[in-house]
């Protein structure tokens, strides 16, 4: 079974194949299993490689198949060829996984749109294309799925495409991503340029080899990283993330949080050679990971939209990703990646119950009460909560820790810091949209007496598989402390990464988890003070600073900051040069040079008057001349 | 006998009236009277060389020249008529159809 | 190296067939419009059939031009002679292939003197396949002007409001440029003569023989100003949005498709080979030229109200990036430059042609006079959808696989440029995705209006063949690279080896004593 794992990414390929061509012409009912059995089946051979990869002892050799030439010109070349390694595994299961869960909660969630066989089409092709980035063997395919992400991403934010904001935000997103993208191509070409092989393995080795010495590998590698910060949302190119709320919710859990948005730290990892062997270029992938965090966690703070707030955050815990990797801890950064997919998926999935139940509601003033209303969606939110706020036990305290470890022992406390302020943050605006929407008084907008009731089935049963594993999913990463062998993850990727685990004593490692659990804590009990013993001070707050209250509502106004800086004076700029240079000088040359050969034209025409004299005082003036040369 | 210079003297200043003719009158008749004398100067020149030399061709070239200019004459005298049956005037300045 | 086994001139089949047929069409009388539109249908499918026979029989071994034919014309040197080789022989089955679907899509749109409006069409594929398939300079340039006549009255008949200044523009623009080319071959005529004895213009000959400095200075510029204006280079470019501005739909897939493209063409297969020296030393320039024409032509796309001109634009930086990797002058970068020339050729006209599916409903170009479009055309969506992702060059489809080899090759050329050029992938997505965003999406403005009815077959049929190419080029470039193989490393060995020599600007220099010492018999 293990030997077909390169259908991996082309049976949701065929799935979108078909739907694309011929699915307004399918049931309904059809769609939603084809799509969702595509999906299936890919997760159950990933199943079947990685108890491959993990049998046989440690010594399994990753699978490795080429599927076309594709690319071959002179000295460049790519193929279309997968690999299945351990780091592609844990993406793939992921992906495959959490996507399958996703597809089956859109059949319910969509259920009344019209184009519904073109969402599961756009869904499947994101699905394809995401696999194939993770499954690719060499950057150029990657870099293949990573555009290929990039589109599907803009097809499904703007899903709904008659609504103007749906469509502005998708084409924002698919932009930001390209001028990401085009800072990643330079990275790729300056190293096929040097390397003169696109094969990850041939990257990786390449600074040990000195292919690249210590200068390029650093520009590359920031290069590179500048293209992932426009696929993964972090400073500067995140303004997108908030913006793709626009889509459907399922869109939202998938694709911006689950997937996509994580293809970045996956690249990071995946060419871990690069980032270990420049220590500058990794230190810039941390600090830009802890700014982030932090500032990202700030804008979720005040946000009153549901979906604002988790888009925030999903900014914010990648941004805790790449801290994972900036220090060196690339497995404790993957942990974080495969913990935040199942919670925040979950987040956004319950979310989308919850704007489902109130019939499109997503502002959180408008909600309250609702514990009791949705008995299914509230607790499992409650565990994503809990997990993403870093509480003991659940899956998110053991993944932030890790990364909290690896940053301390690794020396940089300033980063560290960071770390655990956002942590603090997190727990608060978690559960301060908690108490905001599911205790308190009912404030929504819906008739008294409407009936509010609890998601279908084909919702809320991914809601509890992913609740199960947001909260169990830790287990498989304990810290160090429970045992050497108790990191059953960490030792899984092993083999995937070069930098070496920094160990700690077992003392400082119980402060430090003391200290998260600490400052999950105290966010959480911050919240509860304003957001449920005294509701009133929120409002206080607002009103005593509302300087810093508008700042952070106004996202820093960096959206505005973008507009007035970059996209208007380009435009502008650009208009001008058409009216003032291309239309008047270019082609007043042009039209000036035409006039002026028939205004001399006209100017000779003075000597056609018509009248005979003329000529022949023409033919005598003539005449003379040539006799004269004649004689002379 | 009378020098073939004088011959010469009298062929120029005959051509020289001629042009003088042509851009001094207004009208067609008068123009191609002029143009008929500069070509019988033309051919007074030819007949002083052709005597001069003692050769016969020039003195058959000129009784060739004459028979052209009579039928160029015919033609452009028919030509003149028709003209002033059509606009009711010779006048050189009124006939400005080829202006550019 | 010659013709078919079976002795068929197949190239000169393929070259002057549509003009027997255009000479066919003067013959129809009284027949309808559609009679004359299927008869016209039928020449370009018959010739779409023989340049497959061509592309199979053409066997890229050895790079050398093979199906070649030959035959004294005008003598001096004037001769008949052609060929294909890997150059050349897809910019003719381009032509080939996009000269019915252009047919196709002018079925209803051309109802006025369609016997004229075929006939020179097919005239303009005679021309513009004869100027790909010319071994000889002179046949080149009788070939080159040739297209011109066709394409003036094509403009200038069936155009738009303002189609007399565009063609007249577009005509003696082209024409300049082409005269000093004219003045540019005979001087080359001359300089062959005395430095071999003999007359020849077969572009192998020239290009196998040395001149000195300062002539292939001023020859090279002059042919560089016919090439440039054709391609077109900034800022020789204004004549090109008023041409497809004003252009019929048919028109302007063809100029953009294929016209343009004999400039570059003219580069790869005379201007470089003929005068490697000067090209190596303009070749910096050039290169600053074309990156400034990347970088301008984007720019210019994003602030325009017409859509045709938007996409006229777009074409401008997209040739631009062609140009880049045609003056790096190495191997990836030229085999990319003539895999883009195909994909540009596939993509935009399949831009235009879409365009002219929304004209021929609204009779308007104006961006602002769409909007929602997509949900009452869902097919076409899909299809403009695909043909912008190609032009903006998505991975997967043939835009990609083209940028990516000509960006590996500029680079080696030129890192600063490279860094340049690849702002295009943020342009032409910028530029591309606010067409679609401000036509496509967006709430329906008036449902009553029913002028929007989804593709029928017919357009179907014009735009389905170019969907699947891209789709099939993008993952199988394969077939068309290995075929230009032999061609393209004959070309670039030719440039390697005449050592770079320092270039002066002397004046034209025909009176100066060429070094080879040959006698030197009068002309």
């Amino acid at each position: 079974m293990a030997r077909y794992f390169w259908l991996i990414p082309l049976l949701p390929g065929a799935s979108a194949f078909v739907l694309l061509l011929f699915g307004r012409r399918l049931a309904r009912r059809w769609v939603a299993w084809q799509a969702s059995a595509a999906v299936f089946l890919s997760f159950a051979l990933t199943l079947a490689a990685l108890a491959r990869l993990t049998s046989a002892g440690g010594g399994a050799a990753p699978l490795s198949k080429t599927l076309l030439p594709w690319i071959a010109s002179g000295a460049f070349s790519a193929s279309v060829a997968f690999t299945f390694d351990e780091l592609a595994a844990v993406m793939a299961v992921v992906v495959t996984g959490v996507g399958f869960l996703i597809h089956v909660y859109s059949t319910a969630y969509m259920a009344d749109d019209r184009a519904y066989a073109r969402y599961f089409a756009f869904l499947n092709l994101f699905t394809f294309f995401m696999l194939v980035l993770v499954m690719a063997s060499d950057i150029v395919l990657m870099f293949v799925g990573w555009e290929g992400v990039g589109l599907c991403s803009y097809l499904l934010i703007g899903f709904w495409f008659d609504r103007p904001a749906a469509s502005k935000a998708g084409m924002k997103a698919f932009l930001v991503n390209r001028v990401g993208d085009a800072a990643f191509i330079i990275g790729i070409l300056i190293l096929l340029a040097n390397v003169g092989s696109s094969s990850f393995a041939a990257i990786n080795a390449a600074p040990g080899s000195g292919l690249l010495g210590p200068g390029l590998v650093t520009l590359i590698a920031i290069l590179l990283f500048v293209g992932a910060t426009g696929k993964s949302a972090q400073i500067p190119l995140y303004v997108w993330l908030p913006d793709a709320m626009e889509g459907p919710t399922p869109v939202s859990a998938l694709i911006h949080a689950a997937t996509m948005v994580t293809a970045g730290v996956y690249m990071v990892c995946r060419l871990s050679g690069l980032y270990t062997a420049s220590p500058a270029a990794a230190s810039v992938v941390a600090w830009v990971g802890a700014v982030t965090a932090v500032y990202a966690a700030t804008m979720a703070l005040v946000q009153h939209d549901i979906k604002r707030v988790l888009a925030y955050s999903t900014i914010s815990q990648i941004g805790y990703m790449f801290v994972g990797c900036g220090v060196g801890a690339y497995a404790a950064g993957m942990f974080h990646l495969l913990t935040h997919a199942f919670f925040k998926s979950l987040l956004f999935l319950a979310a989308g119950s919850v704007i489902h139940a109130l019939g499109g509601e997503q502002d959180m003033r408008r909600m309250g009460g609702l514990r009791k209303r949705l008995p299914v969606t509230f607790p499992v939110f409650l565990v994503g909560a809990l997990a993403i706020s870093g509480i003991p036990f659940l899956s998110g305290f053991f993944s932030k820790d890790a990364i909290l470890t690896g940053a301390f022992a690794g020396g940089h406390y300033a980063v560290y810091a960071l770390g655990l302020a956002a942590a603090v943050m997190t727990a608060f605006y978690m559960f301060r949209l908690v108490y905001v929407t599911f205790y308190g008084s009912e404030r929504t907008s819906l008739a008294p007496g409407a009936h509010i009731h609890e998601s279908p089935r084909a919702m809320t049963v991914p809601l509890v598989i992913l609740a199960v594993l947001s909260a169990l999913a830790g287990l498989i990463g304990l810290p160090v402390l429970f045992g050497e062998r108790a990191n059953v993850f960490g030792r899984f990727l092993e083999s995937s990464f070069a930098a070496a685990a920094h160990h700690l004593a077992p003392a400082t490692e119980i402060v430090l988890i003391l200290a998260a659990t600490a400052s999950a804590l105290l966010g959480l009990g911050l919240a509860f003070l304003l957001y449920r013993r005294s509701p009133g001070i929120p409002a206080r707050l607002a009103g005593r600073f509302p300087g810093i209250y508008k700042l952070l509502l106004g996202k820093y106004y960096v959206d505005e900051a973008y507009d007035a800086v970059i996209v208007r004076p380009l435009v502008r700029g650009a208009e001008a040069v058409y009216e003032n240079f291309d239309l008047k000088v270019v082609d007043g040359a042009l039209n000036g040079s035409a006039s002026a050969a028939s205004g001399a034209g006209r100017g000779l025409n003075v000597l056609q008057s018509g009248l005979v004299r003329d000529y022949a005082l023409a033919f005598l003036l003539g005449a003379i001349i040539f006799v004269g040369f004649l004689l002379l | 006998m009378i020098p073939p210079a004088a011959f010469f003297v009298l062929a120029v200043v005959l051509f020289v009236l001629g042009i003088v003719a042509f851009f001094v009158k207004k009208d067609l008749l008068t123009q191609f009277m002029a143009v008929e004398v500069m070509l019988n100067a033309g051919n007074l020149a030819v007949l002083a060389l052709a005597k001069a030399s003692g050769r016969p061709d020039g003195q058959a070239v000129v009784l060739f020249i004459i028979t052209v200019a009579a039928a160029e004459a015919v033609i452009g005298l028919a030509i003149i008529v028709l003209i002033f049956r059509q606009r009711k005037s010779i006048r050189t300045d009124d006939l400005r159809d080829l202006k550019g | 190296m010659n013709t078919l086994a079976s002795g068929i001139p197949i190239v000169s089949l393929v070259t002057f067939l549509p003009l027997a047929g255009a000479v066919l069409l003067v013959f129809i009388r009284g027949g309808s419009a559609r009679t004359v539109r299927v008869v016209a249908l039928a020449i370009s499918l018959l010739t779409l059939a023989l340049s497959l026979v061509l592309f199979a029989g053409y066997s890229g071994a050895s790079g050398l031009p093979e199906l070649v034919e030959k035959a004294a014309w005008l003598g001096r040197g004037l001769d008949y002679h052609v060929g294909v080789d890997g150059i050349s022989l897809f910019l003719i089955l381009l032509a080939a292939f996009l000269t019915p679907l252009a047919l196709l899509s002018s079925w209803k749109a051309v109802d006025d003197r369609v016997k004229e409006f075929s006939l020179f069409m097919l005239l303009l594929e005679t021309g513009v396949i004869g100027v790909f398939v010319s071994l000889n300079l002179f046949l080149f340039y009788v070939f080159w002007e040739a297209m011109l006549i066709p394409m003036y009255f094509l403009i200038g008949i069936w155009g738009g409001r303002r189609r007399i200044y565009a063609t007249m523009k577009f005509v003696l623009f082209t024409m300049f440029g082409s005269l000093l080319m004219l003045v540019a071959i005979f001087v080359l005529q001359a300089a062959y003569f005395r430095a071999t004895g003999a007359y020849s213009l077969t572009i192998a000959d020239l290009a196998a023989t040395s001149f000195a400095p300062g002539l292939q200075t001023w020859l090279f510029l002059a042919f560089c100003l016919a090439f440039a204006i054709k391609i077109p280079l900034f800022p020789l470019h204004t004549w090109l949005p008023d041409a497809h501005v004003e252009a019929p739909t048919a028109g302007s897939v063809l100029l953009a498709a294929i016209l343009l493209k004999m400039g570059a063409y003219g580069f790869v297969r005379l201007g470089i080979p003929i005068f490697p020296q000067a090209a190596a030393a303009f070749a910096p320039a050039l290169s600053i030229v074309a990156v400034v024409g990347i970088i301008y032509g984007g720019l210019m796309a994003l602030v325009q109200k017409d859509m045709k001109s938007l996409v006229a634009y777009s074409s401008v930086s997209h040739m631009g990036l062609i140009m880049l990797a045609v003056f790096s002058l190495n191997f990836e970068a030229t085999e990319g430059a003539l895999y883009q020339m195909l994909n540009h050729g596939i993509s935009t006209g399949a831009l235009f042609l879409c365009v002219g599916v929304l004209y021929e409903r609204t009779h308007t170009r104006l961006i602002a006079d769409y909007g929602g479009v997509a949900a009452r055309m869902p097919v076409f969506a899909g299809v403009f959808l695909v043909a912008m992702l190609s032009s903006a060059g998505l991975p997967g489809l043939n835009g990609f696989v083209g940028e990516i080899l000509c960006f590996f090759g500029i680079f080696a050329a030129n890192k600063v440029l490279a860094a340049l050029g690849v702002s295009t992938v943020i342009l032409s997505a910028a530029y591309l995705l606010w067409l679609y965003r401000r036509i496509m999406h967006g709430p329906v403005t008036d449902p009553a209006d029913t002028r929007f009815r989804d593709l029928d077959r017919r357009e179907l049929a014009t735009l389905a063949p170019l969907v699947v190419l891209m789709v099939l080029m993008g993952l199988f470039p394969g077939p068309i690279l290995r075929k230009m193989d032999a061609s393209v490393s004959r070309y670039i060995e030719s440039l390697k080896a005449k050592p770079p020599i320092a270039m002066t600007i002397e004046g034209p220099a025909l009176t100066t004593r060429a070094p080879e010492p040959a006698a030197e018999p009068e002309p």
